[in-house]
């Protein structure tokens, strides 16, 4: 029996209006990747939050190493040899890489920050676990994937020993996944202890020794990984049987162009190209997938295409009319809505209630104002309940700040607006990021219900499999191009893969 | 539950503040029982004084809902103290130049005023949206510009000198007054004005889509910017708005308190605005008890100095340890939230 790491009995905590956790047992071993599993609202969060000392349980106790501890804040939990990545990360975007993990916990040579040690160190570091990233790189030029491994880094060089890492694989590419679980079996075989969350249950079938699966603040069960099963896992979590896969039914086509894009360039922050002359078009009852590695352009033409971001050339049409460079709302009135990736930067205004964020972007909407200085609320929080009840948020109320609520909850929430919107085209970026099973599967579905209905969608998803399950036609972007387009039937795995990677193709 | 909390802080505060006060007050071999206790009579100890903290409330409560606003839209406007003036100035302007009814009059006389502070924000707030000229540093220099612009009008030298022995413009008409509630007495009915827009002000932050619309720029403009909501728009009209509030509180105060203007007649009105919005926690309801506190803290340290427990100048010290401790947590959460915001523009969350 490998040392125990961590023991939690009977943690309770409550927020006003929910029980977040009910009374959890957890343990966990050095030497095993224990996975934590559940559906969103679930209790993941709020359970490890209590390990790493940001909430205080209203009852229960922990161990660590066997020792009863009281952890009342994350510098307490760091001195335990406990560390945490965030689902949202929490680095200083002008600083180096560096500099960030020596926020709070400078080695000092004289006055100065001791730069060699530190890089030394993290060296080290880099090269046994396989974190590649450039110590003096800053932060705001890393993509996500190399964000994430700065802060696993900046957790082992603080000397975790026991390593929280929350839905750590939402935000990666696969190839991205296979590298960070390269990095968690050398964490093991180092005896380490790595707490890992997530969604994607072959994702834990793959890494996990063991997993533990809570559903509504309670645990339901821990078991070995041999004895799971994602079936198995899945009724645990949601208490009832889980499609992984869904069916896109055959429609007829009418050939109408909903959405077309001619020779569009688009410049990031830094002035650079970041989209290089695409053309494509979106035609009815189709869903187009873009396929791609992150940072090969997606995120600028969607925002070249949903009026974040201005265009430098080229032409869009949307139902055959010019919307070149026009602002949100215009493109919305012209039926074209955004789901966008980032709910907590784009998609939410965090401190707002549920109610108020149910709207934003349809507050002016007949049924929800009346001209610029009467507000409808009876209407507002109507609809909010409809929402929370057809999109299943968990929330105590619909007056709750939606910062409030579990990821996964605050994703419903955009989703539950755009999608009542009854749009024509659809711009849906990454919009499974962070949903439990039952979620996922709830969108592919109004995805598809869509299609049925005769919108167009595009879909711009990191997920390989779920563009191969939904898309019609597949469009792989690299390096800020749509390097080849394929029919759904055509569209071969590997080839996809190659292509993501700037590997030469001869599609069409 | 939250507004117990916030409560609760306020209040803890206060007790803190004065505590310190005792202690600086006991330092200075004064005795700290007979300040506050002058302090308390000075500000509320009978009706006349009651009323001149109130009358000191007045334009506080204007300057408070001034700041507000345009925080509430993510501006800092730091200039209510030059939009005051702006108001003041032309709002007296309009009182002694137009004939015009009673009532009518003093109702020409604060729109012109409003009208003048708007524009005094408005300039800032263009910049701002279409220049990107940090509105803190505009306001300010602004706000100096309307001081000394509106005091050279009344010099000597300027167009506006109205009488020889000190720099100021002639009465206004008696049409153009706002009337007080109580002969004798200097308060006037821009308290109700004040107390009114206070009112307004929640309705439109709160129960209208424009309000709406400007939380929603204060709070996350991406986000903003992502719903459809003319972000630059937006906040031109809040500082707008911001200026026209000050504005007409400058005129409140010259139509019914000094019925005429006066050069650097503001003991510092636009600052106490400041304090008064974050001390409010940016709730326009709530700036009516935090101005009144300012209020008291202005009349009653004059009622100290007159009962000669303590120098003027004790109260002034006094004055800036309570906004000290009442708004230094309010603007220590604010550079946090201002860090934390920094933060998760890096990322999101998955
Ligand atoms: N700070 C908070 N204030 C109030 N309620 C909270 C707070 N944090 C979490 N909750 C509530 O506690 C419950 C559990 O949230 P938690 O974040 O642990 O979920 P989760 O299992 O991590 O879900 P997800 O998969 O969506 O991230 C949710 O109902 C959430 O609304
Ligand atoms: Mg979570």
């Amino acid at each position: 029996m490998p040392a125990e790491a961590v023991r939690m009995e009977g943690i309770v905590k409550r927020f006003p209006g929910v029980v977040a956790n009910a009374g959890i047992d957890f343990s966990l071993s050095f030497g095993e990747v224990h996975g934590l599993l559940g559906e969103n609202g679930a209790g993941k969060t709020v359970l490890m939050s209590i390990l790493y000392g940001l909430y205080q349980p209203d009852s229960g106790q922990t161990y660590v190493r066997g020792e009863p501890v009281r952890i009342r804040s994350p510098s307490v939990a760091i001195r335990l040899g406990i560390g945490m990545v965030h689902q949202h990360f929490m680095l200083v975007p002008r600083l180096t890489v560096l500099e960030n993990m020596a926020v709070g916990w400078e080695p000092r040579r004289g006055p100065f920050l001791d730069r060699e040690g530190m890089r030394k160190r993290i060296e080290a570091l880099v090269e046994e676990y396989g974190l590649s990233v450039d110590p003096e790189a800053r932060v705001e030029e890393l993509s996500v994937g190399e964000q994430q491994r700065v802060e696993i880094l900046k957790a082992l060089y603080r000397g975790a020993e026991i390593l929280i890492l929350d839905e750590p694989t939402a935000v990666l590419t696969e190839q991205e996944v296979e590298a960070l679980f390269k990095t968690i079996r050398a964490l093991r075989d180092q005896g380490k202890a790595v707490v890992f969350i997530t969604h994607k249950l072959h994702e834990a079938m793959t890494i996990c020794d063991r997993v533990t699966v809570l559903r509504k603040g309670k645990k339901v069960g821990t078991v070995p990984i041999s004895e799971a099963t994602p079936e198995k896992l899945a009724e645990m979590m949601v208490g009832r049987e889980v499609v992984f896969r869904v069916q896109p039914k055959p429609v007829q086509k009418e050939g109408k162009e909903l959405l077309r894009v001619e020779g569009l360039t688009v410049h990031d922050e830094r002035g650079l190209p970041a989209v290089r002359n695409v053309s494509f078009s979106l035609f009815d009852h189709e869903i187009l997938g873009i396929a791609g590695v992150e940072g090969n352009g997606q995120k600028e033409l969607v925002e070249a295409l949903t009026g974040l971001r201005p265009p430098k050339a080229g032409k869009v049409y949307v139902g055959g009319k010019e919307a070149t460079g026009l602002s949100a709302r215009e493109l919305a009135q012209l039926g074209l809505v955004h789901i966008p990736e980032d709910r907590q930067a784009t998609g939410l205004i965090l401190p707002f209630s549920l109610a108020e964020n149910v709207v934003l972007g349809r507050h002016r909407e007949d049924g929800f104002a009346l001209g610029p200085w009467v507000q409808l609320r009876r209407r507002i929080f109507r609809y909010a309940e409809e929402a929370v009840r057809t999109f299943s948020i968990v929330a105590p109320s619909v007056r709750v700040p939606v910062q409030n609520l579990s990821g996964g909850n605050q994703q419903r929430v955009v989703l539950a607006r755009e999608l009542g919107r009854k749009p024509k085209v659809v711009v849906a970026h990454q919009p499974t990021r962070g949903l439990d099973v039952a979620g996922m599967e709830f969108v592919w579905e109004k995805l598809l219900e869509l299609r049925e209905k005769g919108c167009g969608v595009l879909l711009v998803s990191m997920d390989l499999d779920e563009i191969l399950m939904l898309a019609d036609r597949v469009a792989v972007m690299y390096r800020g191009e749509i390097v080849g387009i394929w029919p759904r039937e055509e569209a071969d795995k590997h080839e996809l893969g190659l292509a993501m990677l700037g590997g030469k193709v001869a599609a069409r | 539950m939250r507004l117990a909390r916030e409560l609760g802080l306020v209040f803890a505060s206060l007790a803190l503040a004065f505590g310190v006060g005792a202690l600086v007050a006991q330092l200075s071999g004064l005795s700290p029982s007979a300040v506050y206790r002058e302090l308390v009579r000075g500000a509320f100890g009978d009706q006349y004084r009651f009323f001149q903290t109130l009358t000191q409330a007045t334009p506080i409560i204007f300057t408070s809902l001034s700041f507000l606003i345009a925080f509430r839209a993510g501006l800092f406007n730091i200039g209510a103290e030059g939009q005051l003036y702006m108001g003041a100035f032309f709002g007296a302007w309009a009182g002694f130049t137009f004939v015009l009814p009673p009532y009518l009059h003093t109702v020409v006389a604060l729109l012109v005023g409003a009208l003048v502070g708007a524009v005094w924000g408005f300039i800032p707030g263009w910049l701002r949206a279409r220049r990107g000229t940090n509105e803190f540093v505009s306001t300010m220099m602004l706000s100096y510009v309307a001081i000394y612009f509106t005091s050279w009008l009344v010099s000597p030298r300027g167009p506006y000198h109205g009488t020889q022995w000190a720099n100021q413009t002639v009465r206004i008409l008696s049409s153009a007054e706002l009337p007080r509630f109580v002969r004798g007495m200097q308060l006037h009915w821009g308290l109700a004005i004040a107390g009114l827009l206070s009112l307004l002000l929640w309705y439109f932050l709160f129960r209208t889509p424009r309000g709406y619309e400007m939380r929603a720029v204060g709070q996350n403009p991406r986000a903003a910017q992502y719903a459809g909501i003319d972000v630059p728009r937006t906040m031109i009209l809040a500082l707008t708005l911001a200026g026209a509030l000050a504005g007409l509180g400058g005129a409140a105060e010259v139509l019914g308190t000094h019925r005429r203007f006066i050069e650097f007649f503001s003991p510092g009105y636009g600052w106490d605005g400041i304090a008064g919005g974050l001390i409010a926690r940016a709730h326009p309801l709530a700036v009516i008890p935090a101005a009144i506190l300012i209020g008291a803290l202005r009349a009653g340290g004059m009622g100290m100095d007159r009962a000669g427990v303590a120098p003027a100048d004790f109260a002034s010290v006094l004055q800036g340890i309570v906004i000290f401790f009442v708004v230094a947590p309010e603007l220590f959460r604010l550079f946090r939230r201002i860090r934390r915001e920094r933060r998760v523009l890096v990322h999101s969350q998955p």
